[in-house]
């Protein structure tokens, strides 16, 4: 593929107070099908608007062909929209919406004709030229936004979830049909939704994000197949993801139970995160493996089969042709290479908060204060807290000590992995980690309580000892 | 809902209050004083035509005046806040609480030879200037009274353009003017054509302002209206005729207004 078309560089953008992009550092390659792909509210939207020339960053910049576009206006810009709600012109028929743009440039009327009927035999909409706009159905609609942008031949096309209000078998129809227009005139598309599914069919590149930061880019196989962290895996289809402890190169342990990998470099004894995917696991009869487990249901799913059995205290996803016995004993098998070794995204599987001495017996962390029988520290002594997750509970938010953002939760085969923000005394945000069981909405504030008994509590000078803090 | 009883009370105030009188200042328009048939009226009405001429004008001047100072500021409010919408709206309405006469009173006094304006123009040792008593105080007047008529229908219009149809005109290459142009006239339409019926009509048969910040040389249509019934020149059949014929050219000039309104516009909702 051909150099740098658009370049975003350090991209940062603030409302409200509110980071919405932190850092966005992405290129985009001549004729390449990139998706942003995020769940909402992680920033790809207004990404989408930087490079259209809707929104303007507060920091960094946006290059297109090597030149510096920021200050360019939207309508100066070699780019077309194809907007999330079509925004088609209700006082035109579908002619003038798709001969719009040419008509803004004066070009030669017959030049104009010609391009406009084009481009309704591509979108397969001959003969409605002359229909009101608002008679269409929704996936005739959407053909005349595409229509309307591409007649004007952009060197990039921008889609923002275009195909979100359209029915499940549209959809498909129309994601194939949006590939081959694609290839066909050999533009740049930069599509952006939350559907993994969408995003695997039709991308060349994908660029996963959360809370307006990149977490991977890659093509489909790689998101898929090597997932960066957590998140990503989860985002990306089905997954087994535990907690795991790389007990050296190549080797690592689950729950207690050891298994060979490929991955290396994550140190000795670091904790880090795993992904099997379910379809690379394989049921086989009781005691063909060293993992063995009792089948907690059986769902058929057409092509295959999905179980979920419980070994070693996990649940295990397992999607196989072959059946299995409720309540019947499997063992499991999976190959070294299906052992994906992710970098934790919360560093360690205790939560390190500073807190402070207020009274005697008493801590304070967070704005929450609770006593301590026989603690022997001084007033005013800094102390750093270790808050394991399973101390942390998720209660009504009128019940709780604290309420906190849930930032990301990832079912981890016996609990959810929750990730949360609370705010200190000097308004910075910690993180904290939560195992519960309860599902809640991510980017919500939840309440939470601790067993304050189960915090330990040392004085905050110890060497080695790190204060968690997020991940920048 | 077939049943038709719950609209019975205005039916019956309709036919009272409106049909009736219709019909009656038809017949009057017809009638001699000797009570026969006669198109006289109408033909003694041609020689007032220079006052229907201006009134036109006047009416026009002033609903043109309106939508330039309305149109802009519906469209930025229409793209504020919900609170600031909230306020300004607040604001715009106001005025229209004081009562009509209170308003125009208090143009007079600021507008008169020895009025505020002069007396402060006189500290700078600028003019006096003649201001009260000349038909750009009566537009004045007209634009003061019914502005707000223009703003809110076309605010309310825009509050329903959706910010994605602007930004995809943009998107299509279009500048602030194109974009004006091509897109946000033909979707606010509806509420062009409502405030200029209701800033025209109302300033087209005004007598009240034409009276106080006219003087006599800006007689109106509404003024020598006025006359036929209460004034000087005593004679309600040629005040009917005059009715008729300020009606009939309201009726045409609202009829030419509304076919820019054809059915292109009932997409708009969408």
């Amino acid at each position: 593929m051909s150099e740098k078309l658009l370049d975003l560089k350090n991209i940062t953008l603030s409302y409200d107070g509110e980071k919405i992009l932190d850092r966005i550092n992405l290129y985009v390659r001549d004729k390449e099908f990139i998706t942003l792909l995020g769940p909402s509210g992680c920033g790809k939207t207004t990404t989408l608007r930087i490079i259209g020339g809707f929104a303007f960053p507060d920091e960094g910049d946006v290059f297109f062909e090597g030149k510096r576009i920021n200050d360019l206006p939207a309508y100066k810009r070699p780019i077309n929209t194809v907007f999330q709600r079509y925004a088609l012109f209700p006082h035109l028929n579908v002619y003038d919406n798709v001969a719009f743009g040419l008509k803004v440039k004066k070009l030669d009327k017959k030049e104009i004709d010609k391009r406009v009927r084009q481009m309704l035999v591509l979108v397969n909409l001959k003969g409605f030229e002359k229909r009101r706009v608002s008679k269409l159905s929704g996936g005739q609609q959407q053909r005349v936004a595409i229509a309307r942008a591409l007649v004007n031949h952009p060197k990039i096309l921008l889609l923002d979830e275009p195909l979100g209000a359209l029915d499940l078998k549209l959809r498909k129809e129309m994601q194939l049909e949006l590939k081959n227009i694609q290839q066909q005139l050999g533009i740049t598309f930069i599509y952006v939704t939350h559907d993994q599914e969408e995003a695997l069919t039709m991308s060349d590149t994908i660029v996963v994000m959360k809370d307006g930061e990149i977490q991977q880019i890659g093509t489909p196989q790689d998101v898929y197949n090597e997932p960066k962290n957590a998140f990503v895996a989860d985002f990306i289809g089905e997954s087994n993801i535990f907690d795991a402890t790389m007990i050296c190169d190549g080797r690592v342990e689950i729950n207690g139970v050891e298994f060979d990998c490929v991955d290396n470099g994550f140190g000795k004894d670091s904790s880090v995160d795993v992904v099997i995917r379910p379809e690379d696991i394989d049921i086989l009869p009781a005691g063909a493996s060293d993992l063995t487990g009792t089948v907690k249901s059986v769902i058929f799913k057409g092509v295959h089969y999905e179980i979920t059995v419980v070994c070693n205290g996990l649940e295990w996803l397992i999607q196989t042709t072959r059946s299995a016995e409720e309540g019947s004993e499997v063992s499991l098998s999976f190959t070294p290479d299906n052992v994906h070794v992710m970098k934790r995204i919360f560093e360690g599987f205790s939560s390190k908060i500073k807190g402070r001495v207020t009274a005697e017996n008493e801590v304070s962390f967070l704005g929450v204060t609770f006593t301590r029988e026989g603690l022997s520290l001084p007033e005013d002594t800094e102390v750093l807290l270790t808050i394991p997750p399973k101390s942390i509970e998720v209660v009504s938010e009128d019940h709780s000590d604290l309420i906190v953002y849930l930032e990301s939760m990832v079912y981890k085969g016996a609990y959810n992995e929750m990730i949360v923000w609370a705010k200190d005394e000097e308004e910075e945000y910690r993180s904290l980690l939560v195992h519960s069981m309860n599902d809640e909405q991510i980017a919500t504030d939840i309440g939470i309580k601790f067993r304050f008994d189960d915090i330990m509590i040392a004085p905050a000078e110890l060497p080695g000892q790190k204060g968690a803090e997020r991940e920048e | 809902m077939k049943n038709k009883l719950p609209a019975f009370p205005y039916i019956v105030w309709m036919v009272a209050f409106i049909v009736v009188p219709l019909f009656l200042v038809v017949y009057f328009a017809f009638t001699s004083e000797e009570g026969g048939f006669t198109l006289d009226n109408l033909v003694k009405i041609s020689q007032y035509t220079p006052i229907f001429v201006k009134s036109i004008n006047l009416a026009i001047i002033a609903t043109l005046i309106c939508f330039v100072l309305a149109y802009p500021i519906a469209y930025i409010l229409s793209r504020s806040t919900e609170r600031y919408q909230r306020t300004m709206i607040l604001l715009v309405m106001l005025p229209m609480w004081m009562n009509f006469l209170l308003r125009t009173y208090g143009w007079m006094t600021l507008l008169e030879n020895e009025g505020l304006i002069n007396k402060f123009l006189g500290l700078l040792h600028i003019g006096p200037f003649q201001m009260i008593n000349t038909a750009g105080a009566v537009v004045l007047g007209m634009v003061y009274n019914y502005l707000p008529f223009m703003i809110l229908p076309l605010y309310s219009v825009m509050a329903k353009i959706d910010q994605s149809m602007i930004e995809a005109a943009q998107d299509l290459g279009c500048n602030a003017v194109k974009v004006i142009i091509k897109v946000l006239m033909p979707l606010s339409l509806p509420g062009i054509i409502t405030g200029v019926t209701m800033v025209f009509v109302p300033s087209v048969s005004t007598f009240v302002i034409s009276r106080m910040l006219g003087g006599g040389q800006n007689m109106l249509i509404g003024d020598l209206i006025e006359q036929q019934f209460i004034g000087s020149t005593y004679n309600p059949y040629v005040g009917s005729a005059m009715s008729l014929i300020l009606m009939v050219i309201m009726l045409v000039i609202m009829g030419i207004m509304s076919s820019f309104d054809d059915d292109e516009m009932e997409g708009l909702v969408i």
